[in-house]
């Protein structure tokens, strides 16, 4: 049977049933792991208060190792485990693990009711969330990829790839709704959330888990593994066989460095930074930020599927390093615009004048906190918020303690759809690396011990180079002041550095046939 | 030209380890807290053995073992 006519069939039954149940667990598993970070700010007051040092530390651990150790150390204990018993059983149990932490974090009593227990437990549990993480997409991805026929294997893998955005999609919306809901006044609303409603994402988690395990438990193992394991041919040791081997290590290693790595800086840069840069360089105010954020994702994520059935008629590679260099020529750029784009035109209001409020708030010790408000409309229609807030000691009325002031900027409808159409380049750029990237390795290791072997550099790939994208990039642009835009050397870099491996390295072939015959 | 850059890669990796403990010893000794310390090591600890996985995969470049790749995964 030709490519051609491979690709003019239509999705059957039996395969639509199987993407369906692989997307919707993954995306859950993806909504539970970004509703930890979104709420990170909310979270730390409850549990990891900077007066306990300990707490402190604990919520220091929680973000870097749940990300950057946990999740590849997750990668090797299930893809071993998947390799050995199975993907539907394994991925099943990355689920569950991965749903029950997040319920129970959003049950765990605050640090105030049961003290340094507090912090303990949702560190125990955010660790789970991010071993569950390392095993379940590799599961997704390669039992999609073993029940998709040859020459249809980017396009049907490619719903698994719109789901780590779909993930992030679903959890900035919860989270932006329940913000708003709690209260009919908005001030209230807020915090009521950052008081308690901030654990109904967390909880309405298990309801979703619920649905996808059974939609799971009644999809049948994948057709390659299940002929290998009735003829005795699984692999005893796929730790051994993965990275012990050389003639398979060396893929592994092409598969970190030619593509994982690259790709894994363009997504965080794309999805992360961008939201951080808006939200901390631009100081756009919060709900403009995500909703810009949620637009450009909802533009954007058809075309994960566009480039992964692409990907099968003119193959994985240059669809990929393509994604790359744009994103290497054209990151400053963007990001300058984006900066610009919310620069203020001067420094006084043009327009619409200015208000001011100011509010005393009794404190116990007999002073009170004067929390002092000045909004700014400028010209080009950009309204911007100035909160101060200040101690007015009860015997010296005219003396300030150390004070703390915060901006925030509203930017006008014009505005903030050029911002959104910037996102959407950055999230197509996404699309275009992440959209062909589980056909590409799967098709790059042998069923036995493929689970593993792709697992590894893509978590690598994804959770130490992407991860890092953020922490990075902030810390360079506190070590270098003048450039605001100098985070971004560290995506380019990587990014560059992996198109040109890739170009030099990779292949360019579709492996048609990932059935290992021979076995 | 594979097996030429299989050096650039060889060299990279000791490179990198080396800028990055300097650095990190640099910025720790600048700012002695335990998140600083905490935030440095997992980055050395995480990306040393990237670097050494950056070497090996020079030495096999250079090697020219990826001079001809299995045309299919069944070939591993």
């Amino acid at each position: 049977m030709n490519g051609a006519t491979i690709q003019d069939q239509p999705i059957t039954t039996g395969i639509r049933k199987v993407i369906w149940a692989s997307s919707l667990g993954t995306l859950i598993e993806w909504y539970d792991f970004y509703i930890f970070g979104s709420l990170a700010t909310v979270i730390a007051t409850q549990f990891f208060p900077k007066s306990d040092p300990t707490a402190a530390l604990l919520s220091v651990l929680a973000t870097f190792a749940a990300g950057f150790i946990v999740r590849p150390f997750g990668a090797l204990v299930f893809g071993r485990i998947g390799d050995i018993v199975g993907r539907k059983y394994t991925f099943l149990l990355t689920l569950i693990i991965m749903g029950g932490s997040t319920f129970c974090i959003g049950l765990v009593p605050s640090y105030e009711t049961i003290g340094f227990a507090a912090p303990i437990i949702v560190l125990v549990l955010r660790l789970l969330q991010g071993l569950a993480l390392g095993g379940e997409y590799g599961g997704a991805a390669t039992y999609v990829a073993e029940h998709a026929p040859p020459g249809r294997r980017g396009f049907y893998t490619s719903w698994i790839q719109t789901t780590a955005t779909l993930g992030l999609f679903v959890s900035l919306g919860v989270i932006l709704i329940t913000r708003h809901i709690l209260d009919s006044d908005p001030a209230t609303s807020i915090a009521k959330f950052n008081d308690w409603g901030w654990r109904i994402p967390f909880l309405v988690s298990i309801v979703l888990v619920g649905v996808s395990v059974y939609i799971r438990l009644k999809m049948h193992e994948s057709p390659l593994f299940a002929k290998l394991k009735s003829e005795g041919k699984t692999s005893t040791n796929p730790l051994k066989e993965s990275f012990g081997r050389k003639r398979n290590l060396k893929m592994v290693l092409l598969a970190l460095f030619g593509a994982t790595m690259g790709q894994g800086v363009v997504w965080y840069t794309g999805q992360f930074y961008a939201q951080s840069f808006l939200e901390n360089t631009c100081k756009l105010d919060f709900d403009q930020s995500r909703t810009i954020l949620i637009w450009a994702i909802l533009f954007a994520t058809p075309f994960f599927v566009v480039f992964g059935a692409w990907s099968d008629r003119i193959g994985r590679k240059w669809i990929m390093l393509a994604g790359m260099a744009l994103a290497v020529c054209t990151y400053r750029p963007l990001f300058r615009a984006m900066e610009q784009a919310t620069a203020l035109p001067d420094r006084w209001p043009m327009a619409g004048g200015s208000t001011h409020q100011e509010e005393l708030q009794p404190l116990a010790s007999g002073h009170a906190l004067r929390i002092s408000t000045d909004a700014f409309d400028f010209a080009n229609g950009i309204h911007v918020v100035g909160v101060t807030t200040d101690t007015l000691f009860q015997h010296r009325p005219h003396s300030r303690s150390k004070y703390t002031a915060t901006i925030t900027k509203q930017v006008p409808s014009g505005t903030y759809w050029k911002l959104v159409g910037i996102v959407f380049l950055l999230i197509l750029y996404v699309t275009m690396v992440y959209g062909p990237i589980a056909a590409f390795l799967v098709e790059l290791f042998p069923t036995r011990i493929r689970y593993t072997s792709m697992s590894l550099p893509y978590h690598i790939g994804n959770g130490v180079f992407g991860g890092l994208t953020p922490f990075i990039a902030t810390l360079l642009t506190t070590l270098h002041m003048g450039d605001r835009l100098v985070g971004l050397w560290y995506p380019i870099l990587i990014a560059g550095a992996s198109c040109v491996i890739g170009a030099v390295y990779l292949g360019g072939r579709i492996d048609n046939d990932v059935h290992d015959r021979s076995l | 030209m594979k097996r030429a850059l299989g050096l650039l890669w060889m060299a990279l990796g000791p490179l990198a380890i080396w800028h990055l403990t300097a650095t990190a010893l640099d910025q720790i000794t600048l700012k002695p807290t335990l998140d600083t310390k905490i935030q440095w090591g997992v980055f050395v600890g995480v990306f040393v053995p990237i670097a050494i996985g950056l070497v090996i995969f020079g030495y096999y470049a250079f090697r020219g073992e990826y001079d001809q790749l299995p045309s299919k995964s069944d070939d591993l």
